[in-house]
């Protein structure tokens, strides 16, 4: 398997990597940790003519504490993630669902950027960053922005990103209690249902991937909480499910009420 | 026993292939070597209109592209074995092209070879090439392709069927007691597709000489010599005496790589036609559209039982898909492999078994790992579980009512099935009992209630399988349709020094031939076993074989090279009589040496090579050398048989299944290399509960594939399964000189209905009597709320 | 495009294109044939390398991001033509059959043991999840990963 040709430039700063994706347009690819992007391209179902690797743009790779914040830069690999005691310790649900996803060698190359750009429906973090409230930072032509979780994913395999703007960083408000829990796909080991429940007081947020199109915050849920997982009966109202070879509608639904229940209950 | 044989001595192969030493045939790479990518359907069922490479044509590196339109190999692949229509019409046995010219009949039909420089120029210039193809209505699922009006894949027949055959009693007479039978179970499912996914793609290399008008190909093949014989008869008309086929180091086969493939003969043909050597290596998305797949079998099936449980008649109608051409071996695995062990390791007195074998717009299907005895072994094992917990019975128990009796084919006859075979000896109830102990059966039934007062679903599942494996008798196979002998060839070849190198026709992917057969070789002659070497999968080195599948190498392979060292120890015998002035019979021969009888006299094995090769002082008459070949053709199957269990806990809310204990009692006869034997179990036990749990082909209406790739086709990861628990019972062979039967396919036979049977005995107690396979969560969990 | 790789303790230094991945890199431009292509596509692990320390499959990296970093294949796990502990463990439990996922597996039990250098048959099994064995069902490659765990903490 091969991929069509592409001319490579390594990036050497984001506003270089900007100013190629906005030369280019269509034709160019950002490359971080290449976990999806490179197999879709052997396939041949992604052929881009440039590819423009962030991996060696300084900064991008380091976590850090400000706060009452973790900042993650985009191109920290899953590994870091996983092995970082300062999330282990502040956001420990990241953490959970970092042991969740992928395998050792998927985590020592894939970016959490990465995995958010590419808004897989059944990808991990969406479900974190939107339960925990994350922003996430961005930068393009037009300068830096920050685009709240809620507001990021738009649907299957697609962001809020513009053409030009690339992922820099993701901010995580610290959080003491949460639970992350996937229910696996038995190829992949994506998310069937993916769920992350951060507990507030008395309040949740529940973030859900897997089970829609678009990984969405489970507002339904979260008003009906009252300390128990009754409110998990909610998980999918007013979603429009997603349906496949190992999961119908219908027991795709279950699953999510399964997994949120599960999830509260912790 | 010796000093080897029997011992677990660790694999001599091992070292260079941990580290990174070993030759696959992808890691060769030959001088002028050019590389070849293929134009393959993206339809399952279509005309081609027009195949235009002219733009393919004049891309870099190209160096020829050729279509269906060249006369390469006119006759296509043949099938191996013959199975015809019961009422006698002879197979329909359809040409099956090496590149399609008029009509696809499945996804990822190869319709244009790009040859070119490099790799990736030949991926670049396949893309460039346009095929104007009419999509036509396509039929996947084999019952479906017997209905009115189905699509057809050949139009030279009025239906699909390529052979509609039976096997058994009477079918009036095996219905009448059905009539009669206090209770009948029933089932109707589906023995799903699988694809076997041996994890080094399928790769060739062809190389034409023209000095010498030599052709060399490289394969990633279990059978070198069946591959010259069917490319040089049938599909390309070459002599066998130029053509060399050399197959190395080869990275897992479980029968995918039996067969003569397509791609084998266009290369070989077009690396003439270019005069460069040529290399093909399949990807993994034409590996899941193109290698063979497994099984396929739609099953319909009545069990009668009398009050007491006893099985008085068993009546079964399959389909069976054949995909959209006859593989080499297709037609044998549900009728022969398949058929003939409807008795199981019961004794049951009726039986009928009947298969219509439809083509269907699908990769042709043939031998995966049991061939045939899985989908056997899974039925039996399924409905006679079933007929207990409808009858209110233990599994255990309804078994141990219908086991045949112990025999040892020695003092006690063979038994006499229903279905055409003999097995040679058996004894089913000790496997059973000691898997049983293995278990605590008694203990686990408390565990199960005691949990499922607290809403834990546990299960157990057992399974009792035979299964027939060494597959050889040539004349019983011929009698069956096979067009080729089933004997195997051992040279052994005493070098001047005393050194010994072994000639076999069986061929090693795994299974770690050099190893074992160096065992009994060094044993069998008394010297080191660094002093034998093990040569295998070259045709231009070994007279011949029929190399590996259906468990048969140490017992077919092996036994011819038992009978090679009986005539080596023979002439040497003669020999060393000679050279002690002693009769032949005053010697015997023990660790390496022929020794008078009763005195310290003696000659050693290497004295007696080295004479035979320097023979001036040397037995009138006799001729020099120690070099010997045999022919074994053993005069019966051998039968393996087991019990496996599982025990599982399923997730009451999400149907998931865990997989807590495996426990495999398995009698593979007399063992030479213990270690290697459960490596064997392991490996086979993974693929059978990847069958039950995880693994399958799926289609959709129009034929494009689902499950194409390891995002979706799921197979057994490390953390899917559990230590299996591997347990032996002791029953030699009677009829082969090593006593063994064969332990390749055992695992894969006897796992798959054990884990279902736990399944759905973790859930009897919701009404839940059978789940289809694989168990994904969503179908248990759906078995679950009905 | 050139790049200066360092390969089992050699530097290399060759032009090639960007397309190349750095599993075909190492077999048809350094005649590594050891580094295995089971699936090309990050879902199999027969490719599986160590670069600047850790295990990654080298499918699904381009040769040309590479550029400077220090690779290890299974070529360069014996040293002065010792086996290391997990291959001579591989050899000891027949942790192999047909051999082909064997390097991929002898390289990421090397990551798996510098994380867990005491690994339960649990951190075992998660994290050979990346790698397909189709001829041994596991069982004998996590019993080599726990004895080479025994011998390299001895
Ligand atoms: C075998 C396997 C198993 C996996 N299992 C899981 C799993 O269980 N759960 C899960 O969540 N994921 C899983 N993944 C996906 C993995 O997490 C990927 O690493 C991730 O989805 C993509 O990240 P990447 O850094 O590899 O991005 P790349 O593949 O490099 O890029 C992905 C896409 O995002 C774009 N992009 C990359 N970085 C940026 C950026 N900073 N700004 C803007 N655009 C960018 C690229 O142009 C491309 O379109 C798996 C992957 C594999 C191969
Ligand atoms: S070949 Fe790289 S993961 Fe399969
Ligand atoms: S040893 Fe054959 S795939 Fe692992």
């Amino acid at each position: 398997m091969i991929p069509a040709k592409f001319d490579y430039i390594k990036a050497t700063s984001i506003s270089e990597a900007v100013n190629l994706l906005d030369e280019h347009g269509f034709d160019a690819k950002i490359l971080s940790g290449g976990q999806s992007l490179l197999p879709a391209m052997k396939l041949r179902l992604n052929r881009p003519e440039i590819v423009i690797d962030i991996n060696g743009i300084p900064g991008m790779n380091s976590i850090e504490e400000t706060g009452d914040e973790v900042i993650i830069g985009a191109n920290c690999t899953h590994t870091q993630i996983l092995n970082s005691d300062m999330v282990y310790k502040t956001v420990n649900i990241l953490h959970q669902a970092v042991t969740t996803l992928g395998d050792v060698q998927v985590r020592n190359r894939g970016t959490i950027g990465g995995s958010l750009a590419h808004a897989d429906p059944s990808a991990d973090y969406p479900a974190v960053v939107l339960a925990c409230n994350a922003q996430i930072e961005v930068e393009g032509k037009g300068g830096k922005r920050t685009i709240a979780a809620t507001d990021f994913f738009q649907g299957i395999f697609t962001t809020a990103l513009e053409d030009d703007e690339i992922v820099t960083a993701v901010r995580f408000p610290k959080v003491a209690h949460g639970k992350y829990l996937k229910f696996y796909q038995s190829a992949s080991r994506f998310a069937i249902v993916g769920v992350a429940v951060v507990f507030d007081d008395s309040k949740v947020k529940v973030g859900i991937t897997g089970v829609s199109d678009t990984p969405y915050r489970a507002t339904a849920v979260e008003e009906a909480y009252t300390g128990n997982g009754d409110a998990a009966e909610h998980a999918v109202d007013g979603i429009e499910v997603m349906s496949d070879h190992f999961a119908d509608e219908n027991y795709r639904s279950h699953l999510a009420k399964v997994m949120v229940k599960r999830a509260l209950e912790e | 026993m010796g000093e080897f044989i029997g011992k677990s001595v660790k694999r001599r192969e091992d070292a260079r292939f941990l580290k990174g030493m070993g030759k696959y045939t992808d890691d060769i790479k030959l001088p002028k070597m050019t590389h070849s990518a293929f134009v393959r359907s993206p339809y399952a069922h279509a005309k081609i209109e027009n195949v235009d490479i002219s733009e393919a044509e004049k891309a870099d590196g190209v160096v020829a592209i050729f279509t269906g339109k060249d006369a390469c190999g006119e006759y296509g692949v043949p099938c191996g074995w013959q199975v015809d229509f019961k009422n006698g019409e002879t197979m329909r046995e359809p040409k099956h092209p090496l590149l399609a010219k008029d009509k696809i009949r499945h996804l990822g039909e190869a319709v244009t070879i790009v040859i070119a420089e490099t790799l990736e120029q030949a991926r670049d210039a396949a893309e460039l090439v346009e095929v104007d193809y009419e999509e036509l209505p396509a039929v996947t699922d084999p019952k479906k392709a017997m209905e009115e009006g189905a699509p057809l894949v050949h139009d030279d027949w009025d239906s699909n069927a390529a052979f509609d055959w039976c096997i058994g009693n009477d079918r009036a007479e095996v219905e009448a007691a059905l009539e009669k039978a206090h209770h009948v179970t029933e089932m109707e499912y589906r023995n799903q597709r699988l694809a076997p996914n041996a994890m080094e793609p399928r790769s060739y290399i062809a190389d034409y000489d023209v000095n010498g008008d030599k052709y060399t190909l490289y394969t990633s093949t279990q059978n070198p010599h069946l591959i010259r014989l069917l490319m040089c008869a049938f599909v390309l008309g070459l002599p066998e005496h130029k053509v060399r086929i050399v197959s190395k180091d080869v990275g897992g086969g479980f029968g995918s790589k039996i067969y003569h493939y397509t791609e084998e003969a266009l290369l070989t043909w077009a690396a003439k036609e270019i005069g460069r050597p040529v290399k093909w290596t399949s990807d993994r998305s034409e590996a899941f559209l193109t290698d063979a797949h497994g099984r396929d079998h739609v099953v319909k099936s009545r069990m009668g039982f009398d009050k007491d449980g006893k099985i008085v008649a068993h009546l079964t109608d399959e389909y069976c898909g054949m995909g959209a051409y006859l593989s080499t071996f297709a037609p044998a695995v549900p009728t022969y492999l398949h058929g003939t062990l409807f008795q199981g390791v019961y004794t049951t007195p009726l039986i009928h078994l009947n298969v219509i074998a439809p083509f269907t717009h699908t990769v042709p299907v043939d031998a995966y790992r049991g061939a045939g005895r899985p989908e056997a072994t899974y039925l039996l094992e399924r409905i006679i579980s079933k007929g207990a917990q409808e009858m209110g019975m233990d599994a255990a128990e309804i078994r141990y009512k219908n086991f045949i009796p112990p025999f040892d084919g020695v003092e006690e006859a063979g038994y006499q099935t229903q279905v055409a075979l003999q097995y040679d000896s058996g004894n089913y109830e000790a496997a059973l009992k000691k898997g049983l102990e293995r278990l605590g059966y008694d203990d686990f039934r408390k565990e199960q209630s005691e949990a499922r007062k607290n809403g834990r679903l546990l299960g157990v599942g057992i399974s009792t399988y035979i299964e027939g494996c060494g597959i050889a008798p040539s004349a019983v196979v011929g009698a069956l349709g096979a067009r080729a002998g089933l004997y195997e060839v051992g040279q052994v070849r005493v070098q001047p020094t005393g050194k010994v190198s072994v000639f076999t026709g069986a061929h090693s992917h795994g299974q770690g031939h050099e190893t074992v057969f160096a065992q009994f070789v060094a044993d069998k002659l008394g010297i080191d076993m660094a002093d034998v070497e093990i040569e295998h999968g070259d045709t231009d080195q070994v007279a011949f074989g029929m190399g590996t599948y259906g468990s048969r190498s140490l017992a077919v392979g092996g036994s011819a090279i038992i009978k090679s060292i009986d005539k080596i120890l023979e002439k040497g015998a003669k020999i060393a009589a000679h050279k002690l002035e002693a009769a032949e019979d005053d010697l015997e021969y023990a660790s390496g040496k022929w020794t008078v009888k009763g005195t310290d006299k003696s000659v050693s094995f290497g004295d007696v090579a080295l004479t035979a090769y320097v023979p001036h002082n040397y037995p009138e008459g006799l001729e020099p050398g120690l070099d010997f070949s045999s022919f074994y053709d053993p005069s019966n199957f051998t039968y393996p048989f087991g019990t496996h269990i599982a025990v599982v806990e399923v997730d009451a809310d999400t149907g998931a299944v865990e997989l807590q204990r495996f426990i495999a009692v398995d009698d593979v006869g007399n063992i030479m290399n213990p270690m290697i034997v459960e490596g064997q179990i392991h490996g086979g036990v993974a693929q059978g509960v990847g069958q039950a749990l995880l693994e399958e082909v799926a289609y959709d209406e129009a034929g494009q594939m689902i499950t194409g790739s390891y995002m979706d086709y799921a197979m057994p990861r490390a953390d899917d399964l559990p230590m299996i628990e591997t347990e032996n019972t002791v029953t030699p062979c009677p009829h082969n000189p090593l006593g063994v039967k064969g332990a390749g396919e055992a695992g894969a036979i006897g796992s798959t209905p054990a884990v279902v049977n736990a399944v759905v005995d973790a859930l009897a107690h919701l009404g839940v009597t059978d789940i289809q396979m694989p168990l994904k969560p969503q179908t248990v969990w759906k078995a679950m709320q009905n | 495009m050139n790049v200066t790789i360092t390969v089992n303790g050699k530097q290399f230094t060759h032009d090639i294109e960007p397309r190349l991945s750095l599993a075909q890199y190492l077999r048809e431009n350094l005649d590594l044939t050891g580094t295995h292509i089971g699936c090309d596509t990050s879902g199999c692990g027969a490719c599986t390398i160590t670069m600047d320390g850790n295990a990654v499959k080298s499918c699904t990296v381009l040769a040309v991001q590479a550029d400077g970093s220090e690779i290890t294949t299974i070529e360069g796990m014996a040293q002065n033509g010792e086996m290391h502990p997990i291959q001579a463990a591989f050899k000891e439990k027949h942790g192999l059959q047909c051999g082909f996922c064997t390097p991929g597996m002898v390289m990421v039990a090397a990551d798996i043991l510098k994380n867990y250098p005491n690994p339960s048959e649990e951190d075992i099994r998660h994290g050979l999840k990346g790698n397909f064995c189709r001829c041994t069902g596991y069982h004998n490659i996590v019993k080599s990963i726990q004895l080479a765990a025994e011998t390299i903490n001895d």
